[in-house]
């Protein structure tokens, strides 16, 4: 390959783990995971920010993966869809999708899930409208959404 | 038979894997040593193809390059007709159209090498709209553009006609919607001459991808093995397509000899692969004093695209739909799909039934206008009843009951008070609001004798584990094939779910089960399953292994020793076309479907009149689907069907320049978000149907039918805008406007 690529090291942790990768400085965030790092579980959907289905958390915040470049991770704290279930078992929110419809395809899911638990993070009990508003950088072409609304605002419920 | 399973709220069986992001796509898998493969596509709708140059700069010899004179077989993809190459060989047919393909192992030099490429085609006319097409401006198809014609008549229209008082006219529009499935088109190709071609991707039938390969190689079928992957969506945008793209991922891998995997960005997607057909439709119709239709005359024509493909199954389908679930003594239906040069229209949920029945629900709100009835009492004066027949000539067997779903419709919504209570409020509002109703069926299966042709085939097999696994090329794609086989198969045998395995679609293993379309995976497919695992059980009984009542472990036990003593147990089941269902192919006249369901939608919106924006406050879908297997999963079914129903209908407008989608990006082709969607309240009857395994339906793309037509209804009831198209952009909505104020 052409000779001057420039490639850089970044350190930083994916689902609480230190990584250390050697990339170019524009080397999108997603195909660190996806490719570099085996984590497939984050999709691509769009590429350039409007479906949410590469959608992590970047030191606790929401971000879309297909948006962030390489030179922004050092030091950074990612989580994935991989990092949500401890030891085998399926989060909360993972056990409510699979309960209440919230996954048909599957395709966006990753991203919904990852877009619910950050809103969780910051409220307990959200309202179904304020999940609607949370979720809309999400797109899902399967459910409809309701069922992924409902999934979320009933966590841990019977 | 004891149920267990059928009916229950069953969770997704492979849920776990989903939401843990191990479900393993096309794009998650790798295999070593795979170079990247693009496709080089037409910018001409329609030309000749003068030279394809390979400008200095670029390492051509680092390239694998496949064009049409690479391929080994048949440089055309297997489908009705022959029409369609795989690679354009001297002509340009349609805008988007591949012309060659490469392949190197690194992705960026391969985008920039697809840039570099050169081509020199030199322009013919070309046929862009479907009006343009129906009036031969040019011909690019054929002697007339003219795919398929055909004809369904029953009773004397001109006679009717001829001496009617008055005839109501209309003209409708729907506009090509993208199926914008989540996962875009991707496959994984091994191929060489030693061990023929492999291909894994995302795909709805396995079978006719299996088929077009085997053509395209002139290869016998043990040659060829085509696995599913797990598949982010489909919607009908997975049914032919993937053959044209598992046949350009195996070229390159042929040549290369190396493994290559292509997996389309959204922009490509969303411009070269298929859309829904675009349409118009024209109904004449005569009313009797009593309010009773006397004579409909429809005239439906659909936009193929640049080659044949599914056209003429989606235009049959969307025709027979054409009718609608009322009873008419005199209908002709006159069906066209056309050529034009853009790229081919497939199929996308409902198969032509969304566009047909949006022209006639639209219509049948302006007769009713115009002989002075409610739009809900002339639809209850004119609803289709046991013992009648349909446009084909169908003749109802089952006890429909459209005027008591359409009752307990207007039940759950307070349509009539609220009609009143808007009519009052619009009057001086800037918010208007208004309801709107719909009235539908839709048939599952394959149409008329299309299920005998099939004749489709299932196995069931008891592993060494003593389970019970189930074989059929049906994929999942997210609707719960997985699921509802699960279910099926283990009330069938009174066995746990647990002890239910569905194999991956793949040709090496599974028969050739039909493809995963036209709502038939549970009616038809389930029902085969059905008989398959009986007869699995029968042979344990037979053989002494089984008593007639048993426990789970005892059936384990039971499959366990006969596979031991002989090896394997295996049982096939076909499908066996019930009597009832006699199809003239030519005349397109007969039982077009073993059942049909049956839907009323009700829509309320509020039209803002200083943003034109419209919204979808509340909508009420209830349907008679015969017995819900998982009512989970059928409320899911309905409720996506819905959104995108909404989407189709206010959102989704694809925007053509010279026979290109310009507008091929999820920012700029807009589908609903969780903002956009109101409460859909989904509401089931149950009238099982004979035929279906414990009495279901089909339901896959009944939910998408109904919705424009139930919501452009409330738009004019709400605004008096007489709305003849879709989707209603605030242009159409402003422009209708005008029409109806002058
Ligand atoms: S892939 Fe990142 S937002 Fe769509
Ligand atoms: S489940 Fe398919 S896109 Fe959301």
């Amino acid at each position: 390959m052409s000779k001057n690529r420039r490639r850089i090291e970044i350190r930083f942790r994916v689902n609480r783990k230190l990584r250390r990768v050697c990339v170019h400085p524009l080397t999108r965030l997603l195909d660190i995971l996806r490719l570099e790092l085996g984590l497939t579980g984050t999709k691509e959907g769009c590429g350039e920010g409007e479906c949410g289905a590469c959608a992590v958390l970047m030191d606790g915040e929401l971000v879309n993966s297909c948006l962030i470049p390489a030179v922004q991770l050092h030091g950074r704290s990612i989580e994935t869809i991989e990092g949500l279930s401890k030891r085998g078992r399926l989060h909360p929110i993972q056990q409510s999708f699979i309960q209440r419809g919230g996954t048909q395809c599957g395709f966006c899911t990753s991203g919904m899930i990852m877009a619910s638990v950050a809103l969780l993070m910051g409220k307990k009990h959200p309202s179904s409208a304020q999940i609607g508003e949370h979720l809309a950088g999400n797109l899902c072409r399967c459910t409809g959404y309701s069922p992924i609304v409902d999934s979320v605002r009933k966590v841990g419920k019977k | 038979m004891r149920t267990k399973h059928i009916g229950e709220r069953v969770p997704r069986r492979e849920g776990g894997l989903k939401v843990s992001g191990r479900a393993r796509y096309v794009d998650d898998w790798t295999l070593t040593g795979a170079l990247y493969g693009v496709t080089v596509r037409s910018p001409v709708a329609r030309g000749i193809i003068r030279q394809i140059g390979y400008p200095a700069g670029t390492p051509w010899e680092q390239f694998t390059i496949v064009t049409a004179a690479d391929i080994p077989g048949s440089n055309s993809v297997a489908n009705l007709e022959k029409d369609q190459p795989f690679l354009a060989v001297d002509r340009v047919q349609h805008a988007e159209q591949a012309i060659l393909l490469l392949a190197h192992p690194n992705k960026s030099l391969l985008e920039k090498a697809r840039r570099a490429v050169s081509l020199d085609i030199e322009h013919l006319p070309a046929v862009l709209s479907l009006e343009s097409s129906l009036a031969q401006e040019q011909v690019v198809w054929g002697h007339n553009n003219v795919f398929k014609e055909l004809k369904i008549e029953k009773g004397n229209v001109d006679g009717v006609l001829n001496n009617a008082p008055v005839i109501v006219e209309g003209e409708y529009w729907t506009g090509a919607q993208e199926q914008l499935y989540l996962e875009t088109n991707g496959m994984i190709a091994v191929a060489n001459p030693k061990e023929g071609v492999t291909v894994w991707g995302s795909m709805q039938c396995p079978y006719f991808v299996h088929k077009a390969l085997m053509e395209l190689f002139s290869l016998p079928m043990e040659k060829v093995r085509v696995v599913q992957m797990e598949t982010g969506g489909a919607f009908g945008g997975k049914e032919d397509y993937p053959s044209v793209l598992a046949g350009h991922a195996a070229l390159l891998a042929w040549k290369s000899g190396k493994p290559v995997k292509m997996v389309y960005d959204r922009g490509e997607d969303m411009a070269a692969t298929t859309k829904r057909h675009p349409s118009r439709t024209q109904h004449r119709t005569v009313v009797d004093r009593n309010g009773k239709l006397l004579a409909m005359d429809i005239d439906f024509a659909i936009d193929g695209g640049g080659h044949m493909t599914l056209s003429p199954i989606v235009l049959s389908r969307g025709s027979i739909h054409a009718a609608g679930p009322y009873y008419c003594p005199n209908i002709r239906i006159h069906g066209r799909a056309v050529a034009t040069n853009t790229p081919p229209h497939g199929a996308f949920r409902g198969f032509g039934a969304p566009q047909s029945l949006f022209a006639l629900e639209r219509h049948m709100d302006k007769v009713a206008r115009t002989v002075g009835l409610s739009p809900v009492e002339f639809r209850r004066r004119n609803f289709i009843r046991q013992g009648e027949s349909t446009a084909t000539g169908q003749r109802i067997r089952e006890s429909i009951q459209m005027e008591k779903l359409l009752h307990r419709a207007l039940k759950e919504t307070n349509y009539e008070k609220k009609v009143r209570l808007f009519a009052k409020q619009n009057l001086k509002a800037k918010v208007k609001k208004g309801m709107g109703v719909s009235c539908f069926f839709h048939g599952a299966g394959f149409t008329g004798s299309g299920e005998k042709r099939l004749a489709s085939v299932v196995a069931v097999e008891a592993t060494e584990q003593g389970k019970l696994r189930v074989l059929a090329s049906i994929t999942e794609l997210g609707q719960g094939a997985v699921t509802i086989f699960t279910q099926i198969a283990a009330d069938a045998l009174g066995i746990s779910g647990q002890d239910i395995e569905v194999a991956q679609a793949d040709t090496a293993f599974v028969p050739d089960s039909g493809p995963t379309v036209a709502s038939r995976t549970c009616m038809i497919v389930g029902k085969i399953l059905e008989s398959a695992c009986i007869e699995l059980k029968q042979t344990l009984i037979q053989n002494g292994l089984l008593k007639e009542r048993y426990t789970s472990n005892a059936f384990r036990a039971a499959c366990k020793k006969y596979v031991k003593q002989h090896g394997q147990l295996k049982s096939f089941a076909q499908y066996q076309q019930p009597s009832h269902i006699q199809w003239d192919d030519e005349k397109h006249e007969g039982d077009a479907y073993g059942t049909m369901a049956w839907a009323i939608y009700i829509a309320e919106v509020s039209v803002d009149l200083s943003t034109y924006e419209i919204r979808v406050d509340d909508f009420l879908a209830l349907q008679e689907i015969g017995k819900v297997m998982n009512p989970l999963l059928a409320e899911g079914q309905i409720i996506g069907g819905v959104v995108q129903g909404i989407g189709y209908t206010l959102h989704e407008n694809v925007i053509w320049n010279k026979g290109r989608m310009v507008n091929n990006r999820i920012t700029d082709y807009i589908i609903p978000t969780s903002m956009d969607v109101p409460p859909v309240r989904v509401i089931f009857e149950e009238n099982p149907y004979e035929f279906g395994p414990s009495g279901a339906k089909g339901i896959g793309e009944l939910p998408l039918d109904g919705v424009a037509p139930a919501i452009v209804n409330a738009i004019e009831s709400a605004t008096g805008a007489a709305i003849n198209r879709i989707p209603v952009t605030p242009e159409v909505l402003l422009e209708a406007m005008e029409n109806t104020n002058e």
